[in-house]
Protein backbone atom coordinates (compact mmCIF):
# COMPACT_ATOMS: atom_id res chain seq x y z
CA UNK A 1 0.00 0.00 0.00
CA UNK A 2 1.00 3.61 -0.59
CA UNK A 3 0.61 6.38 1.96
CA UNK A 4 0.76 10.12 1.64
CA UNK A 5 2.30 11.76 4.69
CA UNK A 6 2.22 15.43 5.64
CA UNK A 7 4.62 16.54 8.36
CA UNK A 8 4.67 19.89 10.15
CA UNK A 9 7.36 21.06 12.53
CA UNK A 10 7.54 24.25 14.56
CA UNK A 11 9.44 25.63 17.53
CA UNK A 12 8.02 24.57 20.88
CA UNK A 13 5.59 26.99 22.54
CA UNK A 14 8.10 27.82 25.27
CA UNK A 15 10.80 28.85 22.79
CA UNK A 16 11.01 32.33 21.33
CA UNK A 17 10.34 32.21 17.57
CA UNK A 18 12.23 35.12 15.90
CA UNK A 19 10.70 34.41 12.48
CA UNK A 20 7.19 34.36 13.91
CA UNK A 21 7.84 37.70 15.61
CA UNK A 22 9.17 39.25 12.40
CA UNK A 23 6.14 38.07 10.41
CA UNK A 24 3.86 39.31 13.18
CA UNK A 25 5.30 42.82 13.05
CA UNK A 26 5.11 42.72 9.23
CA UNK A 27 1.41 41.96 9.41
CA UNK A 28 0.94 44.72 11.93
CA UNK A 29 2.72 47.15 9.62
CA UNK A 30 0.22 46.20 6.88
CA UNK A 31 -2.57 47.24 9.17
CA UNK A 32 -3.66 43.88 10.57
CA UNK A 33 -3.71 44.96 14.20
CA UNK A 34 -5.77 42.00 15.39
CA UNK A 35 -3.17 39.32 14.66
CA UNK A 36 -0.95 37.72 17.32
CA UNK A 37 0.77 34.43 18.16
CA UNK A 38 2.40 33.99 14.73
CA UNK A 39 4.56 30.88 14.48
CA UNK A 40 6.64 29.96 11.46
CA UNK A 41 7.33 26.27 10.93
CA UNK A 42 8.18 23.81 8.18
CA UNK A 43 5.89 21.64 6.09
CA UNK A 44 7.00 18.46 4.37
CA UNK A 45 5.22 15.94 2.14
CA UNK A 46 6.38 12.41 1.64
CA UNK A 47 5.16 9.12 0.24
CA UNK A 48 5.68 5.90 2.15
CA UNK A 49 5.35 2.54 0.44
CA UNK A 50 5.49 -1.16 1.25
CA UNK A 51 3.62 -0.97 4.57
CA UNK A 52 0.07 -2.35 4.80
CA UNK A 53 -0.87 -1.17 8.24
CA UNK A 54 -1.45 2.49 9.15
CA UNK A 55 -0.14 1.96 12.68
CA UNK A 56 3.18 0.80 11.22
CA UNK A 57 3.33 3.90 9.02
CA UNK A 58 2.70 6.07 12.09
CA UNK A 59 5.48 4.30 13.92
CA UNK A 60 7.94 4.86 11.10
CA UNK A 61 7.00 8.50 10.55
CA UNK A 62 7.26 9.20 14.27
CA UNK A 63 10.72 7.66 14.29
CA UNK A 64 11.78 9.71 11.25
CA UNK A 65 10.56 12.89 12.96
CA UNK A 66 12.50 12.07 16.12
CA UNK A 67 15.69 11.24 14.25
CA UNK A 68 15.82 13.77 11.44
CA UNK A 69 12.74 15.71 10.33
CA UNK A 70 12.41 17.58 13.63
CA UNK A 71 14.91 18.47 16.34
CA UNK A 72 13.06 17.36 19.49
CA UNK A 73 15.26 19.64 21.62
CA UNK A 74 13.54 22.73 20.23
CA UNK A 75 10.74 21.60 17.91
CA UNK A 76 7.32 19.97 18.13
CA UNK A 77 6.03 17.99 15.19
CA UNK A 78 2.72 16.72 13.94
CA UNK A 79 1.79 14.57 10.97
CA UNK A 80 -1.15 13.26 8.99
CA UNK A 81 -1.25 10.02 7.07
CA UNK A 82 -3.67 9.19 4.27
CA UNK A 83 -3.82 6.14 2.05
CA UNK A 84 -3.26 6.98 -1.62
CA UNK A 85 -6.25 5.87 -3.70
CA UNK A 86 -5.36 3.53 -6.51
CA UNK B 1 51.15 14.11 16.46
CA UNK B 2 48.55 14.11 13.72
CA UNK B 3 45.27 16.02 13.30
CA UNK B 4 42.39 15.43 10.89
CA UNK B 5 39.97 17.87 9.27
CA UNK B 6 36.70 16.52 7.89
CA UNK B 7 35.26 17.89 4.65
CA UNK B 8 31.49 17.65 4.31
CA UNK B 9 29.69 18.68 1.12
CA UNK B 10 29.41 22.43 1.68
CA UNK B 11 32.24 22.85 4.20
CA UNK B 12 34.12 26.03 3.34
CA UNK B 13 36.58 26.49 6.21
CA UNK B 14 38.23 23.08 5.92
CA UNK B 15 41.32 24.35 4.09
CA UNK B 16 41.68 27.25 6.55
CA UNK B 17 41.63 24.75 9.43
CA UNK B 18 44.23 22.60 7.70
CA UNK B 19 46.39 25.66 7.05
CA UNK B 20 46.34 26.75 10.70
CA UNK B 21 46.83 23.25 12.02
CA UNK B 22 49.62 22.32 9.62
CA UNK B 23 51.40 25.57 8.73
CA UNK B 24 50.87 27.70 11.83
CA UNK B 25 50.68 25.09 14.56
CA UNK B 26 53.06 22.70 12.78
CA UNK B 27 51.07 19.49 13.17
CA UNK B 28 50.70 17.06 10.26
CA UNK B 29 47.07 17.19 9.18
CA UNK B 30 45.01 14.87 7.00
CA UNK B 31 41.87 15.85 5.12
CA UNK B 32 39.08 13.28 5.51
CA UNK B 33 36.08 12.91 3.21
CA UNK B 34 32.61 12.65 4.78
CA UNK B 35 31.63 9.53 2.83
CA UNK B 36 34.24 7.28 4.39
CA UNK B 37 34.01 5.60 7.77
CA UNK B 38 37.63 5.60 8.92
CA UNK B 39 39.66 4.53 11.91
CA UNK B 40 40.21 7.83 13.73
CA UNK B 41 42.27 6.43 16.60
CA UNK B 42 45.48 7.35 14.76
CA UNK B 43 44.56 11.04 15.18
CA UNK B 44 45.16 13.22 18.22
CA UNK B 45 42.42 15.69 17.32
CA UNK B 46 39.59 15.69 14.78
CA UNK B 47 38.29 19.04 13.52
CA UNK B 48 34.79 19.62 12.09
CA UNK B 49 35.11 22.87 10.14
CA UNK B 50 32.66 25.66 9.39
CA UNK B 51 30.60 26.05 6.26
CA UNK B 52 27.15 25.11 5.04
CA UNK B 53 27.08 21.33 4.95
CA UNK B 54 24.24 20.11 2.73
CA UNK B 55 23.30 23.75 2.12
CA UNK B 56 21.96 23.99 5.68
CA UNK B 57 18.85 22.22 4.36
CA UNK B 58 16.26 21.22 6.97
CA UNK B 59 18.41 22.53 9.86
CA UNK B 60 22.12 23.41 10.01
CA UNK B 61 24.08 20.20 10.51
CA UNK B 62 20.98 17.98 10.53
CA UNK B 63 21.91 15.96 7.44
CA UNK B 64 25.70 16.02 7.83
CA UNK B 65 25.15 14.40 11.20
CA UNK B 66 24.20 11.20 9.36
CA UNK B 67 27.30 11.16 7.13
CA UNK B 68 29.18 7.86 7.31
CA UNK B 69 32.20 9.54 8.90
CA UNK B 70 30.07 10.72 11.82
CA UNK B 71 29.83 7.12 13.04
CA UNK B 72 33.62 7.20 13.30
CA UNK B 73 33.53 10.57 15.07
CA UNK B 74 30.98 9.34 17.62
CA UNK B 75 33.05 6.24 18.30
CA UNK B 76 36.26 8.31 18.54
CA UNK B 77 34.69 10.73 21.02
CA UNK B 78 33.42 7.85 23.16
CA UNK B 79 37.02 6.64 23.38
CA UNK B 80 38.09 10.06 24.64
CA UNK B 81 39.48 11.47 21.38
CA UNK B 82 39.52 15.27 21.05
CA UNK B 83 36.76 16.56 18.76
CA UNK B 84 36.72 20.25 17.85
CA UNK B 85 33.70 21.70 16.02
CA UNK B 86 33.74 25.23 14.63
CA UNK B 87 30.53 27.02 13.60
CA UNK B 88 28.82 24.51 11.27
CA UNK B 89 31.00 21.87 12.96
CA UNK B 90 29.46 22.91 16.30
CA UNK B 91 25.97 22.67 14.76
CA UNK B 92 26.75 19.13 13.54
CA UNK B 93 27.97 18.12 17.01
CA UNK B 94 24.70 19.41 18.52
CA UNK B 95 22.58 17.55 15.96
CA UNK B 96 24.62 14.41 16.60
CA UNK B 97 23.95 14.72 20.32
CA UNK B 98 27.66 14.85 21.17
CA UNK B 99 26.98 18.23 22.76
CA UNK B 100 23.72 19.27 24.48
CA UNK B 101 21.28 21.91 23.19
CA UNK B 102 20.31 23.16 19.73
CA UNK B 103 20.75 26.13 17.38
CA UNK B 104 17.98 28.47 16.30
CA UNK B 105 18.01 31.26 13.71
CA UNK B 106 19.70 34.43 15.02
CA UNK B 107 17.26 36.60 16.96
CA UNK B 108 17.52 39.46 14.47
CA UNK B 109 17.18 36.99 11.56
CA UNK B 110 20.35 38.42 10.00
CA UNK B 111 23.53 36.70 8.98
CA UNK B 112 26.14 38.24 11.28
CA UNK B 113 29.72 38.56 10.06
CA UNK B 114 32.03 40.60 12.30
CA UNK B 115 34.63 40.54 15.05
CA UNK B 116 33.18 39.81 18.49
CA UNK B 117 34.63 40.15 21.98
CA UNK B 118 34.43 36.99 24.07
CA UNK B 119 35.22 36.01 27.63
CA UNK B 120 36.90 32.76 28.65
CA UNK B 121 34.82 31.08 31.36
CA UNK B 122 36.76 27.86 31.87
CA UNK B 123 40.48 27.63 31.10
CA UNK B 124 41.07 24.16 32.57
CA UNK B 125 40.28 22.25 29.37
CA UNK B 126 42.20 20.80 26.42
CA UNK B 127 40.88 23.66 24.28
CA UNK B 128 41.36 26.78 26.39
CA UNK B 129 44.40 26.17 28.61
CA UNK B 130 46.56 28.80 26.89
CA UNK B 131 44.08 31.56 27.69
CA UNK B 132 43.32 32.93 31.16
CA UNK B 133 39.92 32.53 32.75
CA UNK B 134 38.09 35.87 32.53
CA UNK B 135 40.34 37.11 29.72
CA UNK B 136 38.79 39.01 26.83
CA UNK B 137 39.59 37.64 23.39
CA UNK B 138 38.39 38.70 19.94
CA UNK B 139 37.29 36.30 17.22
CA UNK B 140 35.21 36.69 14.06
CA UNK B 141 31.73 35.21 13.80
CA UNK B 142 29.89 34.44 10.55
CA UNK B 143 26.57 32.66 10.89
CA UNK B 144 22.83 32.88 10.45
CA UNK B 145 21.89 30.13 12.88
CA UNK B 146 23.99 30.61 15.99
CA UNK B 147 21.30 31.29 18.56
CA UNK B 148 22.20 28.63 21.11
CA UNK B 149 19.30 27.22 23.08
CA UNK B 150 19.13 24.78 25.95
CA UNK B 151 16.33 24.33 28.48
CA UNK B 152 16.71 25.54 32.07
CA UNK B 153 17.56 22.09 33.45
CA UNK B 154 20.22 21.68 30.76
CA UNK B 155 21.66 25.12 31.42
CA UNK B 156 21.93 24.33 35.11
CA UNK B 157 23.88 21.18 34.27
CA UNK B 158 26.22 23.08 31.92
CA UNK B 159 27.00 25.56 34.69
CA UNK B 160 27.37 22.93 37.39
CA UNK B 161 29.83 20.91 35.30
CA UNK B 162 31.67 24.02 34.11
CA UNK B 163 30.96 23.10 30.47
CA UNK B 164 30.60 26.69 29.24
CA UNK B 165 34.06 27.50 27.92
CA UNK B 166 33.44 30.88 26.38
CA UNK B 167 30.71 33.51 26.27
CA UNK B 168 30.04 36.62 24.23
CA UNK B 169 31.62 39.33 26.38
CA UNK B 170 28.31 40.93 27.43
CA UNK B 171 24.70 41.30 26.27
CA UNK B 172 25.74 43.96 23.73
CA UNK B 173 28.32 41.67 22.15
CA UNK B 174 25.88 38.75 21.86
CA UNK B 175 25.29 38.70 18.07
CA UNK B 176 22.51 36.12 17.90
CA UNK B 177 20.46 35.91 21.10
CA UNK B 178 22.18 32.84 22.53
CA UNK B 179 20.93 31.93 25.98
CA UNK B 180 23.26 33.12 28.75
CA UNK B 181 25.53 34.68 26.05
CA UNK B 182 26.95 31.20 25.40
CA UNK B 183 29.44 31.04 22.50
CA UNK B 184 31.11 27.67 23.09
CA UNK B 185 30.60 24.58 25.24
CA UNK B 186 32.22 21.22 25.85
CA UNK B 187 30.81 17.87 26.91
CA UNK B 188 31.02 16.60 30.46
CA UNK B 189 34.18 14.60 29.72
CA UNK B 190 35.77 17.75 28.22
CA UNK B 191 36.95 16.03 25.04
CA UNK B 192 34.31 17.44 22.67
CA UNK B 193 34.24 21.21 22.10
CA UNK B 194 32.06 23.35 19.86
CA UNK B 195 31.98 27.11 19.34
CA UNK B 196 30.30 29.51 16.91
CA UNK B 197 33.22 31.98 16.40
CA UNK B 198 36.01 31.10 13.95
CA UNK B 199 39.42 30.71 15.66
CA UNK B 200 40.95 29.53 12.37
CA UNK B 201 40.20 32.96 10.86
CA UNK B 202 42.13 34.76 13.61
CA UNK B 203 45.31 32.77 13.86
CA UNK B 204 47.81 35.06 12.11
CA UNK B 205 48.04 38.82 12.44
CA UNK B 206 49.84 39.01 9.08
CA UNK B 207 46.60 37.96 7.36
CA UNK B 208 44.78 40.97 8.74
CA UNK B 209 43.16 39.81 11.95
CA UNK B 210 43.53 42.18 14.89
CA UNK B 211 44.81 39.46 17.20
CA UNK B 212 45.98 35.88 16.97
CA UNK B 213 43.53 34.86 19.70
CA UNK B 214 42.24 32.05 17.52
CA UNK B 215 45.69 30.54 17.39
CA UNK B 216 45.69 30.28 21.17
CA UNK B 217 42.83 27.77 21.00
CA UNK B 218 44.78 25.59 18.55
CA UNK B 219 47.87 26.10 20.73
CA UNK B 220 45.88 24.95 23.79
CA UNK B 221 45.03 21.67 22.06
CA UNK B 222 48.69 21.05 21.19
CA UNK B 223 49.81 22.02 24.71
CA UNK B 224 47.28 19.64 26.25
CA UNK B 225 48.31 16.78 23.98
CA UNK B 226 52.02 17.29 24.61
CA UNK B 227 51.52 17.36 28.37
CA UNK B 228 49.35 14.25 28.28
CA UNK B 229 51.45 12.31 25.79
CA UNK B 230 51.96 9.32 28.05
CA UNK B 231 48.39 9.24 29.24
CA UNK B 232 46.16 6.66 27.65
CA UNK B 233 43.42 8.41 25.75
CA UNK B 234 40.23 8.84 27.74
CA UNK B 235 41.74 8.32 31.17
CA UNK B 236 42.77 11.85 31.94
CA UNK B 237 40.82 14.50 30.11
CA UNK B 238 41.11 17.42 32.55
CA UNK B 239 44.42 19.17 32.16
Amino acid sequence: MKWEVKVETKLKESILDPQGQAVSSGLEALGYKNVSDVHVGKYMELTVEDIDNKKEVQKQVDEMCQRLLANPVIEDYDFQIAEVEK
Amino acid sequence: MRFAVITFPGSNCDQDCKHVSEEVLGVETDMLWYENEVELDQYDCVILPGGFSYGDYLRSGAIARFSPIMNSVIEYSKNGGLVFGICNGFQILLEAGLLPGAMKANNNLKFVCKDIDLKIINDATPFTNKIQKGEKITLPVAHGEGNYYIDQAGLKKLKKNDQILLKYFDDDENPNGSINNIAGICNKKRNVFGLMPHPERAAEVILGSKTNDGYRIFESILNYLEKNKCTKRGEKIDS
